[in-house]
């Protein structure tokens, strides 16, 4: 048999029918849903006078809407309240497994579904959110979907698409120190572009990224989309079946040594043909810092704001100064010069335990600077904060000046009240830098946790490999 | 899903790559849950002056002038023209409910990116996409005439500009059916329903754990 890549496993497993033109019918085993995307599909459904067609495969949460603070007095807004009680209902109507705001298993879908156990490998698995990459962390092939698709998989368990072209990013070597997931995603997304992936699967492979933890694994992946591709991807080894045992909804028993028997299949073949190759020295890699209003304009902590006026490209000169414009930064300004008001530390890119650690490591005996109007650490699910908690996390952050949060998706992009105010430039683990994304007028710059917490400390960018 | 054959339509340029779906509608407004109403807030950072919220009266807000959707000569537009990667991040599917909402029927651009892409034809929105080359022959025709207008054949794939000329473009056949017919997805797969059944039966045994 030919060579396969991941991706064609994992495509061809799920089949169901196939169109003249390519475009395929794909079962998804697992649909994630939240508060935002859903409200719509649901009434779809309910207007058609259709059901859910495998009620068993959803999982649901609502995690963009909710405060992470004072939570015993429920969601102040109405508008964002309703939101809320309209999955509530819409789970209770349908049978749907919830996790509601005060469940301890609540948090941000993309950390959750694997915390849970409820992400496999060999899995389909769709979510109305285009960070539902990070689920490829797992040899599973995950995608953002938007409502109308949402309500397709609740009514059929599939989706309409076409076989995407398969990518290979292959990062080998050792990071260096104070480099992490995060900086390699940015500089992926750096060389190739936001829409370099567009139209491929990305398969992350080499030493750097099998020496990654599943959490580092899915910052990676998660930020495929970010690179434009709708999928990322790992193969699974050790790391991926450890991180799954025993989790509460992984199989047990006869049935877990089945599953890991057929999950050790999930690897590009050797000699497997990809449409494209891109690869890095993982020793060159620097803690990287976005400069910009797009996750392409980024550099390494020690370079500086780059000058349009050196740019050929005509459209991407004029990015880049609307871009300098927007952000309030001069051309060739250094990194490191650039000054901070406000940090934040969260979302699904980066709020899982060992974000939390990492962050935890560069505050600790430390305070944050004078400058930094608020700094906070939002953890990615109940349980990523218990756990924290367990290990004293918390207190470290408090006695550094931290704010800690309850968890959700918080200001990655601010449909709660956590948000910048114009003009506010933060330094934030998120995924976009867009115009207004985390507040109207608010300047974002993307980094790592240990970025993150080392330019709350210092109230401007470090480079943390000389620290 | 309303049917799209052939328009006739005004074009409205927004020269820039990029645009992603936070800026074409922000998010305070997906805090609606339902799937209209979304066009008074299309765009709606760069639109206005100050800030907008849901269930505000758009009306007697501040238009910038120095957006182009606001200028006297594109208004009534059906037709968006626009760079590189148009619609990349976020999967909201309220960027083409605005976009649909506000009046556009299509989108020339020279990328999509791919959620944007597929959310478009599940709204009767085509997109186009045309090579950089003639993007930017459109931008400076759009540029030289007030009142330029494209008309678009879905059934042939063609753009027809006034002087003549025609442009062709590519459309899948499955995704082109289904627009010309104004074909509702999820009752085409349901035609199917008799081969899911019979996959799921084989994907349960491959893989019981699945369905546990």
């Amino acid at each position: 048999m030919k060579a396969q890549t991941l991706y064609d496993k994992l495509w061809y497993a799920h089949v169901v029918r196939q169109e003249a033109d390519g475009t395929a019918l794909i079962y998804i085993d697992r649909h994630l849903v939240h508060e935002v995307t859903s409200p719509q599909a649901f009434e779809g459904l309910k207007l058609a006078g259709r059901k859910l067609w495998r009620t068993a495969s959803i999982l649901a949460v609502a995690d963009h809407n909710v405060p992470t603070t004072g939570r015993a007095q429920g969601i102040t807004d109405p508008v964002s309240r309703l939101q809320v009680e309209t999955l509530d209902s819409n789970c209770a109507e349908y049978g749907v497994s919830e996790f509601k705001m005060n469940d301890v298993r609540q948090g941000i879908v993309h950390v959750i579904g694997p915390e849970q156990g409820a992400t496999l490998p060999g899995m389909t698995v769709v979510c109305g959110d285009s960070h539902t990459s990070t689920h490829g962390a797992f040899a599973a092939l995950a995608f953002g979907i938007g409502t109308s698709e949402v309500e397709h998989v609740m009514a059929t368990q599939c989706l309409l698409m076409k076989k995407t072209k398969a990518m290979r990013v292959v990062v080998d070597g050792t990071l260096g120190r104070g480099v992490t997931a995060k900086d390699i995603a940015l500089a992926v997304i750096g060389k190739i572009g936001t829409a370099g992936g567009t139209g491929y699967s990305i398969e992350f492979a080499g030493s750097a990224i099998r020496a990654l933890s599943m959490e580092g694994r899915m910052t990676l992946c998660n930020m495929a989309i970010e690179a434009g591709a709708r999928a990322g991807m790992v193969a699974v080894d050790d790391n991926t079946i450890n991180y799954l045992k025993g989790r509460p909804f992984a199989p047990n028993g006869e049935m877990w040594d089945k599953a890991v028997a057929y999950w050790h299949t999930l690897h590009s073949d050797e000699g497997a043909q990809f449409d494209q190759v891109v690869k890095f020295d993982a020793a060159q890699i620097k803690p990287q810092v976005t400069w910009g209003t797009s996750p392409e304009m980024v550099v390494a902590v020690d370079g500086r704001v780059p000058d349009p006026a050196t740019m050929n490209d005509a459209v991407k000169r004029d990015a880049a100064e609307r871009a300098l414009k927007y952000m309030g930064l001069k051309a060739n300004t250094p990194i490191a010069e650039i000054r901070i008001d406000k940090v934040f530390i969260g979302s699904c890119t980066n709020a899982r335990i060992e974000d939390m650690r990492a962050a935890a490591v560069v505050a600790k005996g430390k305070h944050v600077a004078a400058n930094v109007k608020l700094a906070m650490v939002v953890p990615g699910s109940g349980l990523v904060k218990l756990q924290a908690e367990r290990e004293g996390l918390d207190k470290i952050f408090i006695a550094a000046g931290f704010e800690w949060r309850e968890p959700g998706c918080s200001m990655c992009l601010a449909m709660n009240d956590d948000k910048l105010e114009p003009g506010e430039r933060c330094a934030s683990t998120s995924n976009r830098n867009f115009e207004g994304r985390q507040g109207q007028g608010g300047r974002t710059h993307l980094v790592s946790p240990e970025m993150a917490a080392a330019a709350a400390i210092a109230g401007h960018f470090v480079d943390t490999t000389k620290s | 899903m309303q049917k799209f054959t052939l328009l006739n339509g005004l074009v409205a340029p927004l020269d820039r790559a990029n645009v992603d779906t936070d800026a074409i509608i922000p998010k305070q407004f997906l805090k609606s849950i339902k799937r209209s109403g979304f066009g008074p807030n299309l765009f709606d950072e760069w639109r206005y002056l100050d800030h907008g919220e849901p269930g505000r009266d758009n009306s007697g807000r501040s238009l910038n002038p120095d957006f182009v959707l606001n200028q006297p000569r594109y208004q009534g537009a059906q037709i968006l023209l626009a760079r590189e990667n148009f619609g990349c991040g976020s999967s909201r599917e309220h960027a083409p409910w605005a976009l649909e909402d506000y009046g556009f029927r299509a989108i020339i651009a020279t990328s999509f990116a791919d959620i944007f892409f597929n959310n478009c034809f599940k709204n009767g929105l085509l997109p186009i996409r045309l090579a950089a080359e003639q993007v930017d022959e459109l931008f400076k025709a759009v540029a030289a005439h007030v009142g330029y207008k494209l008309a678009i054949d879905l059934a042939q794939q063609t753009i027809s500009v006034p002087d003549g000329k025609v442009y062709k473009f590519e459309v899948e056949a499955f995704r082109k059916h289904c627009l010309l017919n104004g074909l509702d997805d999820i009752g085409l797969t349901l035609q199917h329903v008799d081969e899911i059944k019979t996959y799921e039966v084989k994907h349960r045994a491959a893989q019981p754990w699945l369905f546990a």
